[in-house]
């Protein structure tokens, strides 16, 4: 990265998507190359899979990989149930997807596997294709169960108990804006905190090395508390990866209770 | 910022190989995996749920028997407590009765005695006035000279006697 950049380091470079083997697939006028981007989403699959395969010994006295898949399972499954009550069984295969991916994803993000030589992390939640596909899919079954399952009815959601006459066309517009910026904010809210933390990061690592090629007198007085606080920061950033996944799927299953409760 | 100056380039790719990868996901892990997960931790806890009521019931049951051994045992102690007290009254009514025929048998002895005392006595005051009769005789006979009869001596005898 400094070498390609001169003694200018990017840190945006690491969001770069470069497809790899070096050739563009073009199915039908489009580019569907496998990117590092696609590696990743494929590596964040097959931890997960691996991970969920230790949890399917079924032991009646679960051992230690297995409690903790049932950890998870029976965090997601009493997330939904506390938000959307006895119907919210129904979305935990989706929920559980969207939880585990995301924080699989933010954590692989955060690994150190630039040691290895040519390797480069790749945070895909950092993307707001990504994001906004998933924050998509989440609004999309929002939208179904919520028409499914009251039809029309479902825009008395629009309408809060209690409002008076006068007042409904305002608050119908202003709760149809609110709930049509839901999906942006649910993509844009994980893109933007993956990308700021990964930034940050990135910005304080060029110090880091900045501060050494100058001498030992800018080592210390910058690379190493710039050091420190990465050290810190990166502590920080794996909270932020599982809470930026739990708010994920903590405001689905809440914009779902939505379209089954209508509030 | 790569995320935007590339997405032109790289929507197509990002969408497609996130649907591949998501929809593996889904329908590998959250419709097939994460279901057994979930009915094996239900199996258990309905298993927990099962034993915790069996054990409940072996409780109740067991307190059951409990009480009826404590009844049974209380039955049996009552039973226990009447058959010896009738024993200890049957007791004191025989040895009752048996004092009283004693009883009665030592009054009619000392009866029989009493009346075998007053006959010697009887028997003892007559000698001794055929013998007062007899001396009577003789110092009248020596005083006086006289001779009396044996009849008339008993009578005085019998006639100083009554006077005291």
């Amino acid at each position: 990265m400094a070498a390609e950049s001169g003694s200018k380091i990017d840190p945006m470079h690491q969001f770069l998507i470069e497809p790899l083997f070096g050739r563009h697939w073009v199915v039908a006028g489009y580019d569907i190359s496998f990117t590092n981007s696609a590696l990743w989403m494929v590596i964040t699959l097959a931890s997960l899979w691996l991970f969920m395969l230790g949890g399917m010994k079924r032991d009646l006295v679960p051992g230690r990989w297995q409690a903790a898949v049932e950890g998870f399972t029976g965090f997601v499954s009493n997330m939904l149930t506390s938000n959307i009550g006895p119907a919210g069984k129904r979305f935990v295969p989706y929920v559980f997807s969207l939880f585990m991916f995301i924080l699989f994803a933010n954590i692989w993000g955060l690994t150190p596997v630039g040691v290895v030589p040519g390797w480069h992390p790749f945070t895909i939640t950092s993307h707001l294709t990504v994001t906004g596909v998933l924050a998509v899919i989440s609004f999309a079954i929002v939208l179904i169960v919520g028409f499914g399952k009251h039809g029309f009815h479902f825009f008395a959601l629009f309408v809060p108990h209690g409002t008076p006459k006068l007042m409904i066309p305002l608050i119908f517009v202003v709760e149809l804006m609110s709930f049509l910026v839901r999906p942006f904010s649910l993509g844009l809210r994980l893109f933007v905190a993956m990308t700021a933390g990964h930034i940050l990061l990135k910005v304080l690592a060029a110090f880091v090395i900045s501060g050494l090629n100058l001498g030992i007198g800018y080592g210390l007085l910058v690379s190493l508390p710039s050091f420190v606080l990465m050290i810190g920061i990166t502590l920080l950033e794996l909270l932020v990866a599982a809470i930026q996944a739990y708010v994920f799927a903590l405001l689905t299953s809440v914009y779902l209770n939505d379209a089954v409760n209508l509030h | 910022m790569p995320q935007i100056s590339q997405i032109a380039a790289t929507y197509a790719s990002q969408i497609f190989w996130l649907l591949v990868t998501f929809g593996i996901l889904y329908f590998g892990i959250g419709k097939m995996m994460v279901p057994r997960v979930i009915a094996t931790v239900d199996a258990r806890e309905g298993q927990i749920a099962g034993d915790l009521a069996a054990a409940e019931q072996a409780r109740l049951a067991a307190d059951q028997v409990e009480a009826a051994w404590r009844a049974r045992m209380d039955e049996a102690r009552a039973a226990a407590l009447a058959e010896t007290s009738a024993a200890k009254a049957q007791g004191a009514k025989a040895a009752e009765s048996q004092v009283k025929s004693a009883d009665a048998e030592l009054a009619e002895r000392l009866a029989h005695h009493d009346l075998a005392v007053g006959n010697a006595k009887a028997q003892a005051m007559l000698n001794l006035q055929a013998v007062a009769a007899d001396v009577a005789q003789d110092l009248v006979a020596k005083v006086s000279g006289l001779t009396v009869g044996i009849d008339a001596a008993a009578d005085a005898v019998r006639r100083s006697n009554a006077h005291g």
